[in-house]
């Protein structure tokens, strides 16, 4: 861990989302144990169990449920996952800033945008179905890298390349289902 | 032992006190009220026994108003200050209004929100619905035989900030206390959920007199979870209803109508298209001012075909919803069909199709949403019935975000993100020396502003100056559980912090409220003074309940002189309750809310610590 990613640590007081559920910090995660802890909390600090309560007690629900939300929110996403264990560890993702990709990586990804606009400009909503299915097996299998890099290697340099990776497949996800309203 | 202890001490009521809490559906075409009494959900009648209030309102010119079936049957004789359907107005500008041209009113063009001149004066969608909620309120008093202590009112889950903003200012123009704002799907699931104690993912399928919604739910152990909605705020029964109008104009080869005529003929188009639910064909007969008699007759074959588009259209937002939900139809468990417009077979048919299964109808669709109002009404109330822990969690429908260089929206909160949420931004200076920046709030899903909805411009200002890219201003978003935004800018990298909080700006201010209550006729006798003061008491006896069974519960999580801190404060309070200075009371009630402060970040501390302890238990 480089000095300046510990100074980043303490100073923000970066929140431990898997601590505020119970849980033990890991990119291969019990989701259903995720969804249970976060009804358990859900169901104590909503606002609509503090409807009748003072001012003071109605904000502090609604701080805590809006963080609730947010931790949930960030360990059910891969990718969101992904980045809070490597910040956990010290090691920052920069999604901003990084954004070298090996070649053959692009390729393909150019190569999938092509059959993208293609499949579009055809309005052809089986074709998109594919693509999404092709891309929700890719990402299946960059998630048990991750997993494998995070969890057992904890080579977390090599982890933060192939969550790079799975955001790009994220966008390309993204971009697929807003197709459909080009193609519907 | 931690795991049993699900009641949290502040919520529940204290014992023999049943508060008097209602769910109102403030529908397009129709609302209701309903409410929880002794342990069964009802709709409340009026006096004839109706349960459904027409949603129209007409204003006589010494400012007397009508509501309902009065205004009902006069609609055709004085369109111009006879409003139905006002809902399709609220929070929308004159542009965004569908179907002007075929709407018989004075249309103003005010900022923000469209007003409409009437005999009694220019009034404000927001004006209108609060007559109907007005009378909905007084139908509850008089049938439960007391005050209300709040409601639940609901909103279609596709509703904007702007149109759920102004529903609640209706609220609160009509007197009421508005528990929350809930969508529409998801009060309907939870009655029929309730109902049938239903596990699994169900599609709720929402087709209004105004307005379609669609949401998908996961129902599991007492939490409704909405997982994606979607929907279109200006597709309704209406709209089929102008199918047919336009259908019978053209077949009439009918000149352009005036304001009487255009009225009259829609209402026989309704009443076609109400007909040819349960028949093969229906008349439309309307005698014109002019004398010309239009006698024609629709069959279902026609209806269906020239409303086909519409029915179409609902699919649309259906199958963004399962895609944003990462579903496919053979994930959903049953489709619960909700609204008046459900009942024409060609939609219970394209939707059967589109789900490969039945619909789901064995609740009345005109009925379920305020049932499903009156539940979460109830358990907000504090009447929180035995053994029925029940939580909804909700989503917003559209995103949220800023405008940033080049006219392009940046999202900030995602759509179908569960509320309440937050998020916050950091965003630079562009020029030297610059001092103040302006921010424009969107929401939608589009990338150019000019296709978001504008929620609001504000200006921070006070920057300290410093060479462009250097201030670091944090935006933050914050939505409550109402779905409401508010959002706040401050530099951060500086002492000095320059800060703004903002609501979107067609929202009603406090003050206006209140002006327009002090204006309106009903009020204008009331004593504003006397109604602040039974307002701040309640508010009061409330806190003081709340904070006196706080303190029995918890009072192990305080040091004896923070203890006796909050008793001096609750004490004070309760001095002054007798008296008639409102804002004595008012300011008294706002230090013990503040004394309060720390205890209550303690004790929601200590829930999530025995919700933790509770789960490990459970799970080994």
């Amino acid at each position: 861990m480089n000095a300046g990613a510990a100074r980043a640590l303490t100073s923000s007081g970066l929140h431990n989302h898997f601590e505020l559920f119970g849980l033990v910090p890991a990119f291969a995660l019990d989701l259903e144990a995720l969804e249970r802890s976060y009804r358990e909390i859900q169901s104590r600090v909503h606002p609509d169990r503090f409807a009748q309560a003072g001012d003071a007690e109605r904000r502090a629900s609604l701080q805590w449920t809006t963080r609730v939300n947010e931790a949930y929110r960030t360990l059910q996403d891969p990718v969101q996952r992904g980045k809070h264990i490597l910040d956990l560890r010290g090691v920052d993702v920069a999604f901003e800033t990084n954004t070298q990709m090996p070649t053959d990586f692009l390729l393909q990804q150019l190569a999938l945008r092509e059959e993208l606009e293609s499949a579009v400009s055809r309005k052809d909503a089986p074709a998109l179905d594919r693509l999404r299915a092709d891309l929700s097996q890719s990402k299946k299998a960059l998630e048990s890298q991750i997993g494998i890099a995070i969890d057992a290697n904890q080579d977390y340099a090599g982890a933060a390349d192939l969550v790079r990776k799975l955001m790009f497949l994220d966008r390309m996800h993204a971009e697929i289902v807003q197709a459909y309203e080009e193609v519907e | 032992m931690a795991l049993l202890q699900i009641s949290e001490p502040s919520m529940a009521a204290a014992p023999h006190e049943h508060r008097l809490a209602v769910g109102i559906d403030l529908g397009t075409t129709n609302s209701l009220v309903a409410t929880v009494r002794s342990g069964a959900t009802t709709v409340l009648p009026d006096s004839l026994g109706r349960p459904l209030l027409p949603s129209i309102v007409r204003y006589h010119p010494d400012g007397k108003v009508d509501v309902g079936f009065a205004a009902q049957a006069r609609q055709a004789a004085d369109p111009r200050n006879t409003i139905v359907s006002v809902k399709r107005f609220m929070g929308r500008g004159l542009k965004d209004v569908a179907h002007v041209e075929n709407a018989p009113y004075d249309f103003v063009d005010a900022p923000g929100m469209v007003q409409i001149r009437t005999a009694a004066g220019v009034k404000s969608p927001v004006e209108v619905s609060a007559e109907i909620l007005k009378v909905l309120k007084s139908r509850a008093e008089l049938s439960l035989g007391g005050a209300l202590s709040g409601a639940v009112i609901t909103v279609p889950a596709y509703f904007d900030d702007a149109q759920r903003q102004a529903t609640k200012d209706a609220g609160k123009l009509a007197g009421l206390n508005v528990l929350r704002l809930l969508n529409e799907p998801t009060a309907a699931a939870i009655a029929y959920g309730l109902e049938n104690a239903s596990e699994g993912v169900y599609a709720v399928y929402d087709l209004g007199g105004g307005t379609f919604d669609i949401s998908i739910l996961k129902l599991s152990r007492g939490v409704f979870e909405v997982i994606a909605t979607s929907g279109d705020s200006m597709l309704g029964g209406d709209d089929f209803d102008q199918r047919v109008f336009c259908w019978a104009v053209e077949q009439a080869k009918l000149p352009p109508l005036g304001a009487r005529d255009m009225r009259l003929l829609q209402m026989k188009a309704r009443e076609a298209k109400e007909y040819l639910t349960f028949h093969g064909e229906a008349p439309i007969t309307a005698k014109l001012s002019s004398g010309e008699l239009v006698d024609l007759t629709i069959d279902t074959e026609t209806f269906c075909s020239i409303s086909q588009t519409l029915v179409q259209k609902t699919l649309g937002p259906v199958r963004k919803a399962l895609r944003d939900a990462g579903l496919t139809i053979e994930d959903i468990k049953g489709v619960v069909m909700v609204g008046g417009a459900t009942r024409m077979p060609q939609v219970q048919r394209a939707v059967g199709e589109f789900f490969r299964r039945d619909p789901l109808n064995n609740l009345d669709p005109d009925k379920v949403v305020a049932l499903g109002a009156a539940m979460q009404a109830n358990v907000l109330a504090g009447n929180k019935p035995e053994g029925e822990d029940w939580l909804l969690l909700d989503v917003i429908p559209l995103s949220l975000g800023i405008e940033t260089m080049g006219g392009l929206a940046e999202k900030i909160i995602p759509r179908n993100t569960t509320i309440p949420a937050a998020k916050a931004q950091e965003f630079t200076t562009f020029k030297d020396g610059q001092t103040a920046m302006t921010f424009h709030v969107l929401q939608g899903e589009r990338e150019l502003v000019s296709d978001c909805r504008s929620l609001a411009r504000f200006e921070l200002k006070g920057i300290p100056p410093m060479a462009a890219g250097a201030a670091r201003i944090r935006v933050s978003f914050q939505v409550d559980a109402d779905g409401l935004l508010s959002v706040s800018a401050q530099e951060k990298s500086t002492g000095a912090q320059a800060s703004i909080t903002v609501k979107p700006s067609y929202g009603l201010a406090d003050a206006d409220i209140e002006r327009m209550l002090r204006e309106s006729f009903e009020h204008a006798r009331e004593d504003v003074h006397a109604r602040a003061l039974a307002e701040y008491r309640v508010e009061a006896q409330r806190l003081l309940e709340a904070t006196r069974s706080a303190l029995d519960a918890d009072r192990n999580l305080l040091t004896p002189e923070e203890s006796s801190a909050i008793e001096n404060a609750m004490q004070a309070l309760q001095k002054l309750l007798p008296e008639t200075d409102h804002r004595a009371i008012k300011n008294a009630t706002d230090a013990l809310n503040r004394a309060t402060d720390e205890f209550a970040a303690r004790r929601m501390d200590q829930g999530i610590r025995r919700a933790l302890a509770g789960k490990k238990i459970g799970s080994f």
